[in-house]
């Protein structure tokens, strides 16, 4: 079906025919120093073809050898998505001619996985806990990369010839592979995103993997089928290559969703296929229909001999699993006391850690928010940088901090300071001593500053006598003015209020 | 009975893109059988206690530490390459899993 004779339909109005069922295959690059197979640099961003030896080039006679660490990473991610280990497994060929692989077979798993049967429960923004089960995560390689040359922009339609770079092949992969996903209604596209997302934490908490998506470390095929809301089985499901970005995993659920309730509408089938997914665009289009060429032939690789779990070795690797990141977030935000929607803020900022180690270093937990996501905040995005890259320190914030409750500056004083200090000025007392910023507590000379404010305000003056103690308010603007800022505005109200021998 | 027909041999060419006549696809399937027969052969000799295996000699773990070796330079690599360009490897266009 070609994309001129598709009718999308409004996506909340398919939701209102129609229930998604989803499915997801990620596959995670592990951030290993050697490749899955042989002993080559895993590293990316090098010259083309360095990172290879004749195991990766797959030349005659060559024997390949797990990478021991690559195993323990599957099984740490298997353990993290709450999965049984199996006791035994191995590696099969999955057999398909194209240049990513030299080769022609990806060494993966076959019908024995070394995950399989776990969960994950995601969290979407309200607070809603959606439990996700897992199928099995499986080792495997990574292809060479392919670019396609001549032709229209690099596109592989047109393309005269392609350029292979095999630093990529052998790259250890963990691919997780979830069950259907049934029931996420119209919050499909959004639990589709949270599920990548969760994916995507997880594997960077447990540094097994850098998880960068730009860079290809994670990658997504959403497999999307819509089914009548009396229906009993699944409809026919596309599987959308690569969506390799979060907002790209929400946009193309909802885009797929649309579509396929067009086709339906019209009366047509959902084809079985691929399909590809354009960024641009925001749509995705047909790629190749399930055919023959699917048959990979699997067979048990013969130079890898099976890979034996003990309890004891797992145990050994349970032991090394850091806190979940969606408990650890429950236990901070607890701690700290924030209302959901704060720490919601601050968990979208991307200040946990930072604001953790704030209070680790002796702030309290408002006064670690108040900064980082306030000033910090304001402005590093005033200067189009995270908040954690301006050049603020938990440091600063608990000196800055203590000048003020020292009553040495006030509040707005601290705020520039702090921009003296991402300016590189110093510390927060040096720039405050330098640039001679203390707040001025001689009494005399904040005295006479309030005797000329008094002066100028004789109404004023009435109205606090007559009791109104709120008009001290107008006279602290003239003092600040009179001392650049420099006092304190408590103490300004102390000292009127005794001058005028009224009880506070 | 053989359990290969002239249809596998033609599907089995077209995965391991290998073109083949009439005449090799006839031969083919008549030789295919004889080994496919012979293997028959052997599972009948075995009894129901003989698990199936894939790998005859009884090792496991074979792991490697996560340890870098040496590994190609370019022009290693590409020596054998039938054409190459930039340091990469030079192929035909292909489409995508055809």
């Amino acid at each position: 079906m070609s994309a001129a004779t598709e009718t999308l339909v409004d996506y909340d109005e398919a939701l209102d025919t129609y229930d998604p069922v989803l499915g997801f295959e990620v596959h995670v690059e592990l951030n290993t120093k050697t490749k899955m197979f042989s002993s080559a640099p895993n590293a990316f961003g090098d010259e083309p073809n360095t990172n290879v030896n004749e195991v990766d080039l797959g030349l005659p006679g060559v024997l390949p050898v797990v990478n021991k660490s690559g195993v323990e990473y599957a099984i740490l991610i298997g353990l993290a998505l709450n999965c049984q280990i199996a006791e035994t497994c191995g590696f099969a060929r999955k057999n398909y001619f194209y240049p990513d692989t030299p080769k022609n077979f990806q060494t993966s798993q076959y019908d024995d996985p070394i995950a399989f049967d776990g969960y994950l429960d995601i969290e979407l923004e309200d607070g809603e806990v959606f439990r996700v089960e897992i199928e099995r995560a499986h080792m495997e390689e990574d292809a060479g990369k392919l670019t396609h040359m001549g032709g229209a922009a690099g596109r592989i339609q047109g393309a005269d010839f392609s350029l292979v770079d095999y630093n990529r092949a052998g790259v250890p992969l963990v691919e997780i592979v979830t069950k259907p996903i049934v029931g996420a209604g119209k919050r499909a596209p959004e639990l589709a995103k949270a599920y990548v997302a969760a994916i995507r934490e997880i594997v960077k908490n447990l540094g097994v993997s850098d998880a960068r998506m730009e860079r290809g470390n994670v990658r997504c095929d959403a497999n999307v089928s819509l089914m009548a809301k009396d229906a009993t089985e699944f409809g026919t499901r596309t599987e959308t290559k690569n969506v390799n970005s979060l907002r790209a995993v929400d946009h193309a659920v909802r885009f797929e969703i649309s579509r396929q309730a067009g086709v339906l509408n019209a009366g047509n089938k959902v084809v079985q296929e691929t399909r590809h997914w354009h960024e641009d665009t925001r749509t995705t289009t047909s790629g190749r229909p399930k055919s023959d060429a699917d048959d990979y032939r699997y067979f048990p690789e013969p130079d890898l001999v099976p890979i034996v779990t003990t309890e004891a070795w797992i145990e050994e690797l349970r032991s090394r699993l850091p806190e979940p990141p969606a408990e650890r977030r429950k236990r901070l935000q607890a701690d700290w006391g924030y209302a959901d929607a704060e720490f919601r803020d601050v968990v979208n900022a991307g200040l946990v850690d930072a604001i953790e180690e704030t209070i680790a270093a002796g702030a309290s937990a408002a006064v670690a928010r108040k900064w980082w996501m306030g000033e910090i905040s304001r402005l590093a995005k005033n200067a189009d940088v995270e908040p954690t890259e301006l050049g603020a320190t938990p440091a600063t914030i608990i000196e800055l901090n203590s000048l003020i409750e020292g009553k040495k500056i006030n509040d707005k004083i601290a705020r520039q300071v702090l921009e003296y200090v991402i300016a590189g000025e110093g510390s927060p007392s040096e720039i405050v001593d330098k640039r001679g910023l203390a707040v001025v507590n001689d009494d005399s000379a904040l005295g006479a500053a309030i005797d000329d404010a008094m002066a100028e305000m004789p109404g004023v003056v009435e109205k606090i006598k007559g009791g109104k103690l709120q008009a001290v308010g107008a006279l602290i603007g003239p003092v600040m003015k009179a001392t650049r800022g420099q006092a304190d505005a408590g103490r300004v109200r102390e000292i009127v209020l005794e001058k005028l021998g009224v009880e506070g | 009975m053989s359990a290969i027909s002239r249809e596998d041999v033609v599907h089995l060419a077209r995965l391991a893109h290998i073109e083949m006549n009439d005449a090799e696809l006839d031969k083919m399937t008549g030789e295919l059988a004889v080994i496919v027969d012979s293997i028959a052969a052997v599972s009948e000799a075995a009894g129901d206690d003989v698990p199936a295996t894939s790998h005859p000699i009884p090792l496991q773990n074979v792991l490697r530490e996560d340890v870098v070796g040496k590994t190609l330079t370019p022009e290693q690599a590409l020596q054998n390459a039938p054409d190459a360009d930039e340091n990469r490897f030079k192929v035909p266009a292909i489409l995508d899993g055809e």
